[in-house]
């Protein structure tokens, strides 16, 4: 068991570093002013928002257990206490965390 | 090699009011817990967070491991759900390269790009010039790394001490970091659109394709960005 979890681990960052090896590759051709820039700059963006709306919207671990509403709840909260705070990041992260936890215990 | 005064300025943006170390420390205890669960020893942990660092993978890894997945499944599924760490490369590298620095940095510090670090290096690249960016970034990369190689480690230790509710909260406080983080970035049209459509583009494609929606929404989300930008004279 021990060997093939070492493997697993191997694959797995072999199948990360991939994309981000073939990221510098690509790189060396690309200028920052240039249109592919702009657009892959665009798609970064975009992909980021994608993966993050799926985690919020259709989780695959433990969020997964917590009711829509309540995930609903502690995001308009959190983007309520980030622009109260002046973009605070820390505010928001951490009162999340918390507020969720004891949502989820005595909802 | 690497300037000292970049390397420490950029690691030192895990401290202050856009620290990454809460919300990368929360999901990588989280982490930590997970692997111990499925059986991973301790060195393992380390060892994947530290080879892997990037959180969606781990999580696919885990996920593959505990339905008996084969090798060839896991690294498909690791891959795609990383597949974003392309264009995140190639919308960052450009602005770091430089003809005075060696090309090893680059293809050794890519492994540091993960969101928190990327979302850290987009906001602060204008304020380094550019042939110093590479050695801040290092220090950005180095910086985050640790958090989440040290969060493996206390979540491993203290899985045992941590019940359902509280691993529920962890797992909220990273994508609630990362959104409140692309609220902050929505500085131009382009970036706005890209964000918004992604936003929603996301989550609709999962019906159609659960595996490929994330690069599918987020390919159709980003086109659209760029043309309508490109369009309207950006």
């Amino acid at each position: 068991m021990a060997s093939n979890i070492l493997i697993v681990i191997i694959v797995t960052s072999i199948a990360t570093y991939l994309s981000r090896f073939l990221g510098v590759l690509s790189s060396e051709k690309i200028k920052e002013t240039s249109k592919i820039f702009r657009w892959f700059n665009c798609l970064a963006y975009s992909t980021l928002a994608a993966l993050i709306a799926r985690i919020v919207i259709f989780p695959s671990g433990t969020l997964n257990e917590v009711d829509y509403l309540i995930r609903f709840i502690v995001i308009v909260i959190s983007i309520f206490i980030f622009y109260f705070t002046k973009k605070n990041l820390v505010y928001p992260t951490l009162l999340s965390g918390i507020i969720l936890s004891l949502l989820s215990s005595y909802l | 090699m690497i300037d000292p005064n970049y390397f420490f300025k950029g690691f030192k943006s895990i401290k202050g009011v856009g620290s990454p170390a809460i919300a990368l420390g929360a999901s990588f205890i989280a982490i930590g817990a997970l692997l111990k669960n499925l059986g991973f020893s301790i060195q393992e942990s380390i060892f994947s967070t530290f080879l892997t660092y990037a959180l969606p993978g781990s999580l696919v890894m885990a996920e593959s491991m505990l339905i008996g997945a084969s090798l060839i499944n896991i690294f498909i599924a690791v891959w795609l759900v990383n597949a974003r760490l392309y264009p995140m490369t190639v919308s960052l590298m450009p602005l770091l390269m430089h003809e005075n620095q060696p090309r090893w940095k680059y293809y050794l510090s890519c492994h540091f790009i993960a969101v928190s670090s990327w979302l850290i290096m987009k906001d602060n690249y204008e304020k380094i010039e550019k042939e110093n960016r590479i050695d801040f970034w290092i220090g950005i990369g180095t910086a985050t790394w640790l958090v989440a190689i040290i969060s493996t480690i206390v979540g491993y230790v203290a899985s045992d001490l941590l019940n359902k509710d509280m691993l529920i909260g962890l797992a909220i406080v990273n994508p609630i970091y990362f959104m409140c983080m692309m609220l902050g970035a929505m500085k131009t049209t382009q970036i706005s659109w890209s964000v918004i459509l992604g936003t929603i583009l996301g989550p609709l494609f999962y019906f159609l394709s659960p595996e490929w929606c994330i690069l599918f929404g987020g390919f159709v989300a980003g086109t659209i960005a760029f043309l309508y930008g490109e369009r309207n004279g950006e």
